[in-house]
């Protein structure tokens, strides 16, 4: 057995010990009316208790699970952590969920508490409440426009936590001893998956869990309390768990919050954080800006932007990986960091990362490039919820686009006979919540978790690669093999498809949902004087589906040239008249395709995909903002693309 | 005339003059009356004999086709228009003849059906001009941006970011309006209306040319006003679904006359209000 040192065996130990060897640096920062707000760890230490006496003076007990929705504030990272001070387990929830799926969490976790950030989220919850027997208390943050509702089960954050102040001296012993009960081997947090299949599940991690994998990943990078981090990342994301709180009380670092979600990127660019993470989705948007932006340039400007960034494409790599390169090159990075990377890095917030990290889905190899060739150690990890994140990790100087890295120091990996990645780590998880069934069938006796995903070691490189999730990795009818997931990935590369759904398995062709991306299509509708009132006409119009046309040809071309995906190009394919929503289901709320579901929904266009047609007309259901369904007619254009012939033959086709 | 007390349909203030509506919001003595209101503009009556009062605390709503004279009432009681006949009666003081600048320090601000922002200047900007009214240092003293000047500016902006904070238009504070789409310009006029902190709010078609979802956030922001700074509001709106579900007293206006007055309920149901806005069945 290892050796715990006294009191760093919990996240609020973690912050007591942060309130006496740092109590001066800045623990959470949130920009509220223009301005950054700053808490100490001393003063976020004390409105941490004052919190937790305030749940005591409410009858919290312990094992009590605390629901805890909103954006990302340091009120409400001190919601979870108050309510392990007090022996509670907080249960993190997406903001963005409608309300039946926050009523099954709800209602699955069995919440005694809640806490919201806003009304809105307290009128989702009022409304499912019938079904909520367990849920007697919810706290909100902001009191606007809550003040005449009903309070007799309802308080205010700033309330509880005056009596908490109140009865401070009341509660010293129980909060302490409340406190040492607390260790390595109790509940730290149950996090809901949000799962691309079937309901979530609520994952239940230990202390031990959480800290281990902080520490793990903390020696990995060399992190240290000197890090700034922007958190906007869901609450309910075990990524922004083990970020915001797991190594920001493990190393002691400052947790900034985001006046809100609309202002992450002018407010992280006030931060600079030094260690980021952020989906391929973001790394793709703040590139597609850039582009668009770049466009409306001036022409000398633009010239001297590609004319850099072709030279960052082929040396920043290398200079950033510690390779050799010739002073000539290297002369020429250097003037262009002070005339373009540098300027370009501070515009995207990115100027003082020193670490960054993507992961949850591929990113295209052109746009991992572009970060790193302009100098961000941007990296790639491999992680679940089921494994408090981390399961591998890309070390410094040995970055490949299409790897995921290799396991950190006590994270063992397999692969089973069916290609699939199993793994071990001190981060695995204890089991899932109330559902031994589905504990038994993920995690054996030794701990050795199934991650549902297909993946082998590079044999060049030593690292793991991930195809695909292992059961939708499948076949073309001539037996070829068939990864959706790949073929998807190259097309979101072009920045005018926002998502794209590839089917084939046990067919005889691939075809294609697309997705445009409205932002960049838009800017580019306008620069060409088209004109279209909505989604769903501007996604329509011809020009926007020859130029997609264009788009998979050249993916066509691309897998043509691999011998074994040759016959998964994509021969027809169609632009949906809306867009992929989690609202819908057809995303997960961590943005995911539920492939599942959209094959479900749309199976008249799939079919059509297959059938002669070169029209079909459907009908969708969508919901709104508010949970309010309404039905989009639409007749869609289906589209043969050029394929080409496999490998040999590609320099005659083209 | 019936009481007020029955019309209504809610229960008696207690401190007398007044109500309480169903959902808790106090509705307070009458703020403004206007009494037999006439304005010609040459040889057309926009607005004939026209009386109505706006209580405290409620969200009072005129309604009426195109050319009505609903803009035409709005524009007299912020002191855009003179009306040759009539008297309006603000507080319990009968009001001399004013200029919009007089009426707006009396705590009366207004937003436009046809967006009226600064085009160039940023959404911070345009709202930091609706302080204007409650600014006291000199040009000299606003020159040099010293003593008074300084601190000044420095309460106007916190008061500014509360706003922007409560209408959630942080993200576009440093954001030229010109460059904002149309709901969003909206927004950006009545954070300026509001930044002169009124009693009195008038909003000239506030939801007009907006899609449902932005209807939905504009009606959740008007009653947010009223619930949270107790402003009294007086609105102008063609979509009877929200003026039902927004106001507590409605005006029906047709051909420059009142045809209606009361409760949301009872003038949907009145049959000379379904005759101005449906046209009457003939059977």
């Amino acid at each position: 057995m290892e050796v715990i040192e006294p009191r760093l065996d919990t996240i609020p130990h973690l912050v007591m010990r942060n309130a006496e060897r740092f109590p001066d640096r800045p623990a959470y920062r949130e920009k509220e009316f223009g301005i950054w707000q700053e808490w100490t760890w001393k003063e976020a230490l004390e409105e941490i208790t004052a919190l937790a006496n305030g749940y005591l003076a409410l009858g919290l007990g312990e094992g009590d699970r605390v629901a805890v929705v909103g954006r990302n504030r340091p009120s409400l990272y001190w919601a979870m952590i108050a309510a392990q001070m007090v022996g509670a387990i907080p249960v993190p929830l997406y903001q963005d969920a409608v309300g039946e799926e926050m009523a099954y969490v709800l209602e699955h976790s069995e919440a005694r508490f809640l806490v919201a950030g806003d009304q809105e989220q307290v009128d989702k919850v009022l409304e499912v409440q019938d079904r909520l027997p367990a849920l007697e208390r919810m706290i909100y943050v902001d009191p606007r426009g809550l003040r005449k509702y009903d309070h007799s089960r309802l308080h205010a954050y700033a309330d509880v936590q005056a009596e908490g102040r109140a009865a401070h001296e009341r509660f010293e012993t129980e909060l302490a001893e409340r406190m040492a009960r607390q260790g390595y081997d109790t509940t730290c947090v149950i996090l809901y998956t949000s799962g691309t299949t079937g309901r979530p599940k609520g994952v239940v991690l230990s202390n031990r869990n959480i800290i281990e994998a902080t520490k793990l990943s903390v020696a990995f990078d060399g992190l240290t309390e000197k890090e700034e981090i922007l958190a906007y990342l869901p609450l309910a994301w075990v990524g922004d768990f083990i970020f915001s709180m797991g190594q920001a009380t493990w190393t002691g670092f400052c947790v900034n919050c985001p006046e809100n979600a609309s202002t992450m990127q002018t407010d992280m660019r006030e931060i600079g954080p030094s260690y980021f993470f952020a989906p391929p989705r973001v790394f793709e948007n703040m590139l597609t800006n850039v582009m668009i932006r770049m466009e409306d340039a001036g022409a000398l400007k633009r010239r001297m932007f590609h004319r850099f960034l072709d030279h960052a494409k082929k040396v920043g790599s290398r200079i950033l990986d510690g390779r050799p390169v010739s002073a000539l090159d290297r002369l020429k990075y250097a003037l262009g960091n002070i005339l373009v990377y540098g300027p370009l890095k501070d515009a995207l917030g990115l100027g003082r990362i020193r670490v960054a990290y993507t992961a949850g889905e591929a990113i295209g190899p052109e746009i991992f490039e572009f970060y790193r060739s302009i100098g961000i150690n941007l990296k790639q990890l491999y992680g679940q919820t089921e494994a408090s994140v981390y399961i591998t990790l890309q070390p410094d100087g040995e970055v490949y686009p299409d790897t995921v890295g290799v396991p950190p120091e006590g994270v063992e990996i397999r692969i089973d006979e069916k290609g699939e990645v199993h793994y071990r780590s001190p981060g695995v998880f204890v089991e899932y919540f109330k559902n031994p069934e589905a504990t038994a069938s993920t995690k054996d006796a030794e701990g050795w978790v199934a991650s549902g995903d297909a993946g082998f070691f590079d044999a060049a490189t030593g690292h793991l690669k991930i195809i695909d999730r292992a059961k939708d990795v499948g076949k073309m009818a001539d037996g070829s093999l068939f990864a959706p997931k790949y073929i998807e990935n190259k097309l979101k590369f072009y920045p005018s498809i926002l998502e794209a759904v590839v089917f084939g398995n046990g067919r005889e062709y691939a075809t294609a949902f697309i997705n445009i991306d409205l932002n960049a299509v838009g800017n580019w509708a306008e620069r060409n004087n088209i004109a279209y009132t909505s989604y769903q006409e501007l996604a329509a119009h011809p020009e926007v589906y020859a130029m997609i046309e264009k788009h998979i040809e050249e993916v066509n071309r691309s897998l043509a040239e691999d011998e074994k995906l040759s016959s998964s190009q994509i021969r027809r394919f169609l632009v949906l008249h809306k867009e992929l929503d989690a609202d819908d289901g057809e995303l997960t709320r961590t943005r995911k395709v539920r492939r599942r579901i959209v094959e479900q929904k749309y199976a008249d266009l799939i079919e059509a995909l297959y059938g002669g047609k070169d029209r079909v007309s459907t009908e969708t259901e969508v919901t709104y903002e508010d949970g309010r369904k309404g039905v989009i007619r639409a007749t869609l254009e289906i589209r043969d693309v050029r394929t080409f012939p496999p490998a040999k033959s590609t320099k005659e086709a083209a | 005339m019936t009481s007020e007390a029955i019309t209504h349909g809610g229960a008696m203030n207690p401190e007398g003059d007044g109500w309480v509506t169903p959902d808790g919001r106090h509705i307070g003595p009458v703020v403004l009356e206007v009494k037999n209101i006439t304005l010609r503009f040459g040889g057309v009556t926009a607005i004939k004999d026209i009386s109505f009062d706006i209580r405290e605390g409620e969200i009072r709503a005129i309604i009426g086709p195109n050319g009505a004279g609903k803009s035409s009432m709005l524009n007299v009681i912020s002191g855009f228009y003179h009306p040759q006949e009539g008297e309006i009666w603000f507080r319990g003081q009968k009001r001399p003849p004013m200029k919009p600048f007089q009426v707006a320090r009396q705590g009366i601000a207004r937003t436009f059906q046809n967006i009226a922002l600064f085009k160039g200047m940023s959404v911070l900007d345009n709202i930091m001009t609706g302080r204007i009214t409650l600014m006291r240092s000199t040009m000299a003293e606003e020159a040099l941006w010293w003593g008074r000047a300084e601190r000044e500016e420095l309460a106007h902006r916190e008061a500014v970011e509360k706003i922007i904070d409560f209408l959630e238009i942080q993200h576009i504070r440093r954001t030229p309006v010109s460059r904002l789409p149309y709901g969003l310009q909206k927004r950006v006029e009545l954070a300026r209306a509001l930044a002169a902190e009124p009693k009195l709010l008038l909003l000239d078609e506030p939801m007009a040319g907006m899609n449902v979802e932005e209807k939905e956030d504009m009606s959740r922001f008007i009653l947010d006003v009223n619930d949270e700074f107790g402003t009294t509001i007086v609105l102008i709106e063609h979509d009877m679904g929200v003026v039902m579900d927004l106001s507590d007293r409605v005006v029906v206006m047709d051909y420059g006359k009142k045809i209606g007055d009361g409760p949301p309920d009872e003038v949907r149901n009145d049959p000379q209000v379904i005759a101005a806005y449906l046209g009457v069945s003939h059977e």
